[in-house]
């Protein structure tokens, strides 16, 4: 206790610099929690929006399907399974028909994947229901991605070519009814939607599908045979593997960061070390042992840790709040490679809080102590006299 | 005076039926001119872009329907790039790379070169008599020519154009004029050949224009620089080991 005592009254003492060094370390520690807030919140936000558009609680692929092959789309059909179709009726599930294609806009020729869904369907939050509330031969649903790029409007005429299921040519005049607003690029990019029954009728692939999505709170998909079930665990694996990496590039910029922060503290010991022999020396001489003065010594330097947090709080609990309420535009949009939309909202959690004082506080006890090691060899007639480091 | 009238119509549509062939002898007679056991070409492309028009040469060695071997020469950029067709596959070698490429699906229907040709044009080679149903819609005249309108109608679903209507040469029997059509009748290319010469006997079509109806622009200008036919070509040619050589 008295140690405890001794070491605040210390760093009282040193006034302005350990001010200094407190704000510096509250700045590292700030910012180390909003960056990890950060990928907490785009990590959620990612995986939220794509089991809400996308993925639902799954998705049956059919046997030569392969998302990451798209060689394989050509054969990538078959009839939906009765059990998936009961499924579909009973509103838990929607059967979806990838058909690779191209659209003409404007004149210029774009590949793109013709998917077919039921518009009535509650699965996925697509706006569908714009597919059905029209007298269009062929009414097309895009996103606002492939709306830019193709320079489409709602209302906008567009000739949609495919092969059927035979391998013959068709084209048809379609009309863009709708351009979903979606922060999910992989519904968006590349694709047009369209009614299932209608695509399956062009395409010759009568009660066909490729993809069969079941609903979010489906618990227990039945096996279904020559369909494989992929979980959301497998669906959005790449979406964390992609967090995961730029997760890594912020660590390295918040280490630099903590890293300078470090610096000041060890300096500031090293310094108080070389400075305060004497007063190591009266301290040993009047009975305090070399472990007890290298533990108040550590014991200063890691409080600035301490000061530091009670500091970050000060300005970074408001500012923390305010973020995780109203969010943030985040600049570059899809150039982080996964759903964001317009705002970032950070999640900032107690354990997150913690774990990074606990670690911010460690760390700073440990660069604290290395310059004290010296005082194990000091001895107490050198210090006294001012002499021994 | 009206049974005369009918008979003289009659006799005249006779006459007329009498001349013109059928659809079929018709599509006979334009495969045994356009097809040969082998045969070697240099060709240009001229793709009209957007902004600017580019030529690509190149030379094609070709066995039946089912194999082909082309080697661009031209552009300095595009040399070397090499294309293997083997029955319905395709295979294309880039030397910046140094990769072959399996060209199969949704990919067959990209352009060549940024052509109005996909690779799937390139590697429709079969028989019209084998794919097509036809009937003789007319005549008109192309190019100067005289010409059998024929009507062409796919024999099964799984041929690529369901129709087609083509402008053949009464004495030639090269198309002169083609417009291929999708299921549901919307009219997906257009051919236009510009010049016909005879090599070694067979009429050939030496400048054709390629477009892709449903593309703005000015399409591809195909030019035919020299063509041999029935030579000898040798079996490694239609290898995959050729596209690195």
């Amino acid at each position: 206790m008295t140690i405890l005592k001794l070491a605040i009254r210390n760093l009282r003492g040193a006034g302005i610099r350990t001010w200094l060094n407190a704000v510096a370390l509250s700045f590292a520690f700030v910012a180390i929690i909003f960056g990890q807030g950060m990928m907490q919140g785009m990590n959620k936000q990612a995986e939220d929006a794509s089991v809400a558009f996308e993925f639902g609680g799954g998705q049956y692929w059919q046997k030569d399907y392969d998302a990451y092959d798209p060689l394989t789309l050509e054969d990538a059909h078959a009839p939906t399974p009765s059990a998936l179709e009961s499924l579909a009726r009973a509103g838990k599930a929607a059967p979806i028909l990838v058909v690779a294609g191209s659209i003409y806009p404007h004149g210029r020729i774009k590949p793109v994947l013709l998917k077919g869904i039921d518009p009535a369907q509650k699965v996925v939050a697509l706006p569908t229901a714009a597919l059905a509330d029209t007298a269009e031969e062929l009414p097309l649903l895009i996103g606002n991605r492939t709306a830019a790029t193709t320079g489409l409007e709602v209302g906008d005429q567009v000739t949609v070519q495919w092969r059927d299921a035979d391998g013959a040519f068709d084209a048809r005049d379609g009309r863009v009814v709708e351009i979903m607003q979606t922060s999910v690029s992989t519904i968006d990019v590349g694709q047009v939607w369209m009614p299932l029954a209608r695509l399956r009728e062009l395409a010759g692939m009568e009660g066909e599908a490729t993809i069969v999505t079941v609903a979010k709170d489906e618990r227990k998909p039945p096996a279904v045979e020559g369909w494989s079930f992929r979980g959301p665990e497998f669906l959005l694996s790449d979406l964390r593997q992609m967090v995961k990496t730029k997760t890594v590039g912020q660590v390295i910029m918040f280490t630099v960061l903590f890293l300078l922060a470090m610096l000041a503290i060890f300096d500031t010991q090293v310094l108080s070390v070389f400075r305060r022999r004497r007063e190591i020396g009266m301290l040993i001489a009047l009975g305090m042992t070399r472990v007890q003065v290298i533990v108040m010594f550590t014991l200063e330097g890691a409080l600035h840790s301490i000061l530091a947090a009670v500091l970050g709080m000060a300005y970074g609990a408001p500012l923390f709040y305010s973020l995780q309420r109203n969010g943030f535009a985040v600049p570059g949009g899809d150039s982080w490679g996964f759903s964001l939309g317009d705002k970032l909202y950070p999640t900032f959690t107690a354990g997150l809080i913690l774990s990074t004082t606990v670690l911010v506080f460690l760390v700073t006890a440990f660069v604290a102590w290395l310059p004290t090691r010296k005082i194990a060899k000091l001895k107490p007639t050198d210090a006294l006299a001012g002499r021994g480091t | 005076m009206r049974y005369w009238v009918y008979a003289l119509c009659l006799s005249l549509c006779l006459c007329l039926a009498a001349e013109a062939p059928s659809g079929e002898w018709i599509l006979n007679k334009v495969d045994e001119n356009n097809y040969a056991d082998t045969r070697i070409a240099v060709s240009e492309m001229v793709i009209h872009l957007t902004r600017n028009t580019r030529t690509v040469r190149a030379k094609s060695w070709v066995e039946g329907a089912d194999k082909s071997f082309t080697e661009f020469l031209y552009p300095p950029r595009d040399a070397g790039t090499k294309m293997l067709k083997l029955g319905n596959e395709l295979w294309v070698y880039t030397p910046s790379t140094d990769r072959t490429i399996k060209i199969s699906g949704h990919m067959l229907r990209q352009s060549v070169m940024g052509s109005d040709l996909s690779y799937e044009d390139m590697m429709e080679d079969h028989k019209l008599i084998d794919q097509y149903y036809a009937s003789v819609a007319g005549e008109d005249t192309v190019l100067g020519r005289k010409c059998w309108v024929v009507e062409l109608t796919a024999k099964s679903t799984d041929v690529s154009y369901h129709s087609r209507k083509t402008w053949v040469d009464k004495e030639r029997y090269v198309p002169l004029r083609e417009n291929r059509y999708a299921k549901s009748g919307k009219l997906l290319k257009t051919t236009e050949v510009k010049s016909v010469s005879q090599h070694q006997g067979r009429w050939v079509a030496d400048r054709v224009s390629f477009k892709d109806a449903l593309k703005a622009g000015e399409g591809t200008e195909f030019v035919l620089d020299s063509i041999r036919f029935d030579v000898r070509i040798p079996d490694i040619i239609f290898s995959k080991a050729s596209l690195r050589r």
